[in-house]
């Protein structure tokens, strides 16, 4: 008999003017010791379905319809109290943040034994044994010792595994988990997944998984559903959804993730985005003004060349310089980007490669080692007009969309205004002319200059984001994790327009990412960077076949295994 | 690429983008969420009528007064302290009395609401003006121009704005003596509220800059090179000017009440221009004697503008950023 069974939920948000259905008619079960993983895009109503089952919507949200059963008793319309009672003693939580969802002013026992005692009727000192148990469950080494400490003393796997522990406090029959593991690392990601699959089995608990990323359905769940826009497309066992999907759209969303495995030249046209922009025109590059960025000196040699970049940044400052503490992001860096070539800088969160990006566009000034740009020694430069020159031709697209574009701006403006300063057009009518251009190009159509970055969802304004990066027509173009915070198959679409555009423009690129599979469909050669160093740099196919570092090596295992995704690409390739 | 005129660029902008017709004004501003928010609360739509008709009577005062208290010519000192229609020996003409001068205190009124809005408005005009650009600059560079801007501030907030405000106008009524006070007691006060004022526009400017500088708009303009004066002001300053517009708003309730307390002491406007301080100033010394209405009528219309504007101030604040409370 199955553990959760939810029967036709729909959810409402009304608003002002109309009503938001955020879920439609949703039916889902759950089984005990059995993994389901809800996937979908955002704004799909995922986390919607999980509120929705511990009782705790978001106001004004409610459910209008359909009927929730825990173990065949129905909990929806249970009053508040007797679903607080359910919440933590049945039904455990996870969720995305490990740094917030632990108070910072308690230890991890303190924590851990208030949940129990809520739930359990036990004493203090089985509480704490209790507690020390299920620390140990969780994979912490030395539990006894470890839960005196504070969260701020774990790291961010360790916290999380932390919260999976306080979710599981009372033996609860269901744990709803929302995006476990987004906040954290590849290597990390892989061993809470893995948790989490021998725990549900161990222990036979039901478990719903929340996610947007199909390498973690595929990896743990053993059935899925895919939602969009608030409706379950497709609902079935996960090798059979993922090896044979049916419905176009979970067909879309699989062809959508970069592949590990093989290069290919383009991502797969996903034709089930509405957001879709309008298709890009050829254009002639020897007569467009993009074109004019031919101006720039010709190099010999590599077009950048880094050598023992530095960088540290002072975490405490003092008068005097022996108590002053730094924290050392980059190490002795050194590599070559060639002109034309597409470099890949890949490592985890702390590896100091946003750090490098944002050395050689000068936000940051490096404390050793030389940045040379073409003939131009980048850390020396002093006079202003040499600097500028210097930021005309390289250009930086920013991973947050949603922070990178001035909100108080229109969109017009904010792609007009690198042309207007550096002087790049005669007059405004020419100015905007180019504008248009460029919005046209990047597939928005020019009836977006009038708008405001909001009136865009993440997709679209980071579409802006690189027709502001291209109006100072650059050689050299950085983008730092430019599609980690968007969905998977805008991903596809924004990387496929950067293919082009390079292509076309024979634009130098420095592709920093997290993500393995993305860095390998985008770059030419490759550097794995690791705590501030750079340990291995060589060519894309040569570093996914025969890794030489052993860091790259553990990196590539942990990569969540994607063998039912790849058949399923490959069908439909 | 040809030279094209702007009237053609615009038809050309307008002819590809549909020629939609986009929204009127009004309709955006009827279909806000603020002003739906603005509906719900009965008391703030009573407010904004107050503020709205107290507005109206001050700037109109020289049309809608039944007298002019400042023309020489017409005041009697037969007329002096009146008292209100509906009392004994009282003039119709003399709406709500006359005060020790003669002077239609209804008419007074008018006039002194006018002069103290007028030194509030301008007073939080320039407060705001010194404050958002120090707390810009403070943030913006952050270190030693920080640290420096920011103990000021620091000092200054240890003192009440009124001790403050009493010491500038103190000393610069000193140093211009009685005679020019008349000429310069309007900007004297001016200067001295804002210098009292500035600093709660410096720290929370000083606080969202600290946190939009950071954010990847600002490093995008300097990735393009554009240099940090024109970052602040054409692309910090519109993202941090909400927190400000609420601050303003309370603020120049404070201003009113703050002026008024500086003429009420006698350091603010002299006798010959009243404010609403000023009248309740004169009516102080008739209290006791009776002609309780000299007073007692300026107090109330300061009491009901300050009160209408704080209920505003407080309803902006709540609707903006309920963060500020």
């Amino acid at each position: 008999m199955s553990v959760l069974d939810v029967k036709d939920l729909t959810v409402e948000f009304p608003g002002r003017n109309s009503v938001f259905v955020a879920v439609d008619d949703v039916n889902l079960s759950v089984e005990a010791g059995k993994i389901l993983g809800v996937v979908g895009e955002s704004g799909a109503g995922k986390s919607t379905v999980g509120n929705a089952v511990i009782g705790l919507l978001q106001e004004p949200g409610r459910i209008a319809e359909g009927e929730i059963y825990l173990h065949g008793q129905r909990i929806d319309q249970l009053p508040y109290k007797e679903k607080r009672r359910l919440r933590g003693r049945k039904i455990g939580m996870i969720f995305q943040d490990p740094l917030t969802s632990l108070d910072p002013l308690q230890t991890v026992e303190s924590q851990l034994v208030e949940t129990i005692k809520t739930h359990l009727p036990l004493s203090n000192s089985d509480a704490q044994k209790r507690a020390v148990e299920l620390i140990d469950a969780v994979g912490i080494p030395d539990a006894g010792e470890r839960i005196k400490q504070y969260p701020h003393q774990f790291s961010g796997g360790m916290r999380q595994r932390v919260v999976i522990a306080l979710a599981l406090c009372a033996e609860p029959e269901l744990v709803i988990a929302d995006e476990p593991t987004t906040a954290l690392d590849v290597s990390i990601q892989a061993q809470i997944l893995e948790l989490m699959k021998s725990l549900c089995a161990e222990r036979n608990v039901a478990m719903m998984v929340i996610t947007h990323d199909m390498g973690v359905i595929a990896d743990i769940t053993d059935h899925v559903a895919v939602m969009y826009r608030g409706e379950l497309v497709e609902y079935g066992e996960t090798s059979q959804v993922l090896g044979a999907p049916n419905h176009p759209y979970t067909q879309s969303l699989i062809s959508a993730v970069p592949r590990p495995d093989i290069k290919v030249e383009r991502f797969p046209v996903v034709n089930y985005i509405e957001e879709a922009g309008t298709p890009q025109k050829q254009i002639d590059i020897s007569t467009h003004w993009l074109g004019k960025a031919r101006d720039y000196d010709k190099v010999t040699g590599p077009l950048v060349q880094i050598r023992d970049l530095d960088m540290r940044f002072e975490t405490r400052g003092s008068v005097f310089p022996s108590r002053r503490k730094y924290f050392q992001a980059v190490k002795k860096v050194s590599f070559d980007i060639q002109e034309g070539e597409t470099f890949g800088l890949v490592g985890e969160s702390g590896s100091g490669k946003s750090t490098i990006a944002r050395l050689v566009t000068g936000l940051y000034h490096p404390t050793g080692g030389s940045i040379l740009f073409g003939k131009t020694e980048l850390t020396s430069l002093k006079n202003r007009k040499d600097v500028l020159a210097m930021r005309r031709q390289m250009q930086m697209i920013f991973q947050d969309p949603y922070s990178s574009l001035n909100a108080r701006m229109r969109v017009r403006d904010i792609i007009a205004e690198p042309i207007k300063f550096h002087r790049l057009a005669s007059g405004n009518s020419e100015v905007r002319q180019i504008v248009d251009d460029l919005l046209d190009h990047v597939g928005l159509g020019v009836a977006a200059g009038q708008k405001y970055p909001h009136e865009f969802s993440g997709g679209q304004r980071q579409r802006i984001s690189i027709a502001r990066a291209l109006a100072t027509r650059p050689r050299f173009l950085i983008c730092d994790e430019p599609t980690s915070a968007l969905d998977v198959s805008i991903q596809a679409q924004i990387l496929n327009l950067l293919k082009d555009l390079q292509e076309e423009l024979s634009l130098t690129m420095l592709f920093i990412s997290h993500d393995l599979a993305v860095i390998r469909q985008m770059c030419n050669r490759i550097g794995v960077m690791r705590n501030g160093e750079l340990c291995e740099v060589s060519d894309c196919d040569q570093l996914f076949e025969a890794p030489q570092h052993a860091y790259t090596r553990e990196l590539l295992d942990l990569m969540p295994s994607m063998e039912l995704l790849s058949r399923a690409n490959l069908e439909s390739a | 690429m040809p030279y094209v005129s702007n009237e053609e660029a615009k038809a050309a902008v307008a002819d590809r983008s549909g020629s939609q017709e986009a929204p009127g004004r009004l309709s955006k501003i009827v279909d806000s969420d603020l002003f739906h928010s603005f509906l719900r609360s009965k008391v703030t739509v009573v407010a904004a009528c107050g503020t709205f008709i107290l507005f109206l009577l001050a700037i109109l005062a020289p049309w809608v007064a039944p007298h002019n208290p400042f023309d020489l010519a017409s005041i009697s000192i037969m007329d002096a302290r009146v008292p209100p229609v509906w009392m004994e020996y009282s003039d119709p003409s003399f709406l709500l009395g006359t005060d020790d001068q003669g002077r239609d205190l209804l008419s007074g009124i008018f006039y002194g609401m006018r002069i103290s809005l007028i030194v509030g408005f301008c007073s939080v005009i320039a407060a705001a003006v010194l404050g958002i650009t120090l707390g810009l600059v403070a943030g913006y560079m952050g270190g030693r121009t920080d640290a420096v801007i920011m103990r000021i501030a620091d000092v200054q907030l240890t003192f009440p704005a009124i001790l403050i405000a009493l010491l500038i106008d103190g000393v610069a009524n000193g140093i211009f003596g009685s005679l020019d006070r008349e000429v310069f007691a309007f900007y004297i006060l001016i200067v001295s509220l804002a210098l009292s004022f500035w600093v709660q526009y410096a720290r929370t400017v000083r606080g969202s800059t600290m946190v939009e500088k950071n954010k990847e708009y600002v490093q995008a303009a300097r990735v393009i090179g554009i240099p940090s004066v024109i970052i602040m002001a054409r692309h910090i300053l519109p993202n941090v000017m909400g927190p400000v517009m609420v601050i303003a708003t309370i603020n120049l309730a404070l201003a009113i009440v703050t002026e008024a307390t500086l003429s009420f002491l006698g350091v603010g406007m002299p006798p010959t221009q009243p404010s609403l301080g000023t009248l309740i100033a004169v009516g102080n010394d008739f209290l006791y004697s009776g002609e309780w209405w000299i007073a007692i009528f300026p107090g109330l219309a300061l009491a009901l503008l300050v009160l209408n504007v704080n209920l505003l101030g407080d309803w902006l604040r709540d609707a903006l950023n309920p963060k500020l409370r």
